[in-house]
């Protein structure tokens, strides 16, 4: 089966019906499980302690905050290319969780780098490319929310996620340049290269599956959310005209 | 609860924040399903019977 | 395309068409910062590069409102759409009229404001060099953001939200490009980074803006 049969709205809300429940249950247990062993049954790390734990929801979290714009990217491409409407609302409902994680990431980063630089907020070239990518994020959210047609509102929100991409890009590369450029010497990014042991690995990996299930669960509910609205609005639309 | 030692601030805090929003994401998108059904099976009644 | 870019000069130029308002603005910021940070010479001279081209930023960002609801407002703008001339040429011609009405006097009146703040010796070439490059990017990808915005009550808040993230690589190399020149060390290469986003942002912008401008005009 085609993964375009999906893009009608009725069909996909017939399919997605059964789906999201069991994704949220899902996500639950696999966090449940990765945090719990994680937090629990895992050492401390040598230099840093128990911060190390805090990779559980930092590393996670910073993938599912890159992913899901890369996400809404191609939902916003696949809207401008074949207009199906589920994948626009779909861009849509995603947005705010990406958001989420985004703020999650820069969270948790400062948090976990606190130890480490002294303060809570330092202008580390990974902070500040989230920093900015939540500023995306926003701007976003609020052109969505400040455009009346449904359709228009799709079209320019995808055209800014374009834009937006290229230029998130660029900032990533410019914040690396920019803090270097400021005679810092070492880079005081949190080395998430280095080697990551087994006995951290397993309840990591529970937990990027369980961030990303969890993903999925929201977004499937919220894109059912976003065309109930549609609908709404395209029947109070010939109320009016009726 | 394992012996967080000196970081139990720093790490009770990164725990704490993330869940608070994971939780807060997942409730406000519960909420808004409800309303939307909640408003589709009202818009729907009208349509039927207006 | 001139006889637009000229009425759109002429107009900006007329009272209340915003053209000394950026410079104000610019010279403002310049006098506010000392106020704020402190007048200590030694306060003043590493941050000087950075509140230059901040200003700079902030004054183009004010300007940028108006190019195209204004004339939205008073349905010219729908004229300008069904005319042979094409919309990516129409968003040029914006971005170059606000470029030459904002971004080209705050270069030049920079090295004067620049003085208020300080701002060492070697730094003056490089000052005007990364505006003179920077600006033209400022501009255009402005007037994409006003393309996306312009329709919208309130738009102009929501414009500079959407805009000030994308201003940012520009305003790192700029800034970047006259530190470097002050201390001395190599500022060709963020100052040739800002020539290809100003390059890239010329040649890829107009079609975004215009693929804008005419869901907004549906």
């Amino acid at each position: 089966m085609s993964l375009w049969e999906y893009a009608n709205p009725r069909r996909f809300m017939a399919i997605t019906d059964r789906v999201v429940a069991p994704a949220f249950g899902l996500a639950f247990l696999a966090l449940a499980v990765g945090l719990i062993w994680g937090f629990f049954f895992t050492p401390d790390d040598f230099r840093q302690g128990a911060t190390v734990k805090i990779i559980y929801l930092h590393v996670p979290s910073a993938m599912m905050a890159i992913n899901i714009w890369v996400m809404m990217l191609v939902t916003s491409l696949v809207w401008l290319i074949r207009r199906h409407h589920v994948s626009a609302l779909a861009a849509k409902a995603a947005a705010p969780v990406g958001a989420t994680m985004t703020l999650i990431a820069l969270l948790t980063g400062a948090i976990w780098g606190q130890p480490l630089w002294g303060t809570y907020w330092v202008w580390d070239p990974r902070l500040t490319s989230f920093l900015i990518l939540f500023l995306f994020y926003l701007g976003y959210i609020a052109l969505w929310a400040s455009i009346e047609d449904p359709d228009a509102a799709a079209d320019l929100t995808s055209v800014l996620c374009l834009v937006g991409s290229v230029f998130a890009l660029l900032s990533r590369y410019a914040a690396n340049f920019w803090a270097r450029g400021f005679h810092q010497g070492a880079t005081l990014s949190l080395d998430r290269d280095e080697n990551i042991s087994d006995v951290f690995w397993v309840p990591l990996l529970f937990c990027i599956a369980g961030f990303i299930l969890l993903f999925i669960a929201l977004v499937l509910m919220r894109t059912r959310t976003e065309i109930r609205r549609r609908r709404v609005h395209a029947i109070t639309i010939r109320e009016r005209a009726t | 609860m394992p012996d967080l030692g000196k970081y139990a601030v720093e790490v009770g805090l990164a725990y704490g924040v993330s869940l608070a929003l994971l939780v807060g994401i997942v409730w406000i998108s519960f909420v808004q399903s409800r309303s939307a059904n909640h408003d589709l099976d009202a818009a729907e009644e009208r349509w039927k019977n207006g | 395309m001139k006889s637009l870019l000229v009425r759109d000069l002429r107009l900006a130029v007329r009272a209340g068409g915003g053209f000394g308002l950026a410079l104000a603005f610019f010279l403002i910021v310049t006098v506010l910062v000392p106020f704020g940070v402190g007048p200590t010479t030694s306060t003043l001279v590493p941050i000087a590069p950075g509140i230059l081209w901040v200003g700079a930023l902030l004054a183009c960002l004010l300007s940028l409102e108006r190019i195209l609801a204004t004339d939205w407002e008073d349905g010219s703008l729908e004229l300008l759409a069904t005319s042979p001339l094409p919309l990516e040429a129409l968003v040029v011609v914006k971005a170059l009229a606000h470029w030459l009405t904002t971004g080209l006097p705050l270069t030049i009146a920079a090295p004067v404001f620049a003085v208020l703040l300080n701002l060492p010796g070697p730094g003056y070439p490089w000052l005007v060099a990364s505006l003179a490059v920077g600006t033209p990017a400022l501009s255009m990808i402005g007037t994409f953001g006003a393309a996306l915005t312009f329709g919208l009550k309130r738009g102009g808040l929501l414009l500079s939200l959407l805009v000030l993230p994308l201003y940012i690589p520009t305003l790192i190399f700029g800034a970047d490009t006259v530190r470097r020149g002050v201390e001395g060390l190599e500022p060709g290469t963020p100052l040739l980074l800002l020539a290809g986003i100003t390059a890239g942002s010329i040649a890829v912008l107009p079609f975004a803006g215009a693929a804008a401008l005419r869901v907004n005009l549906r």
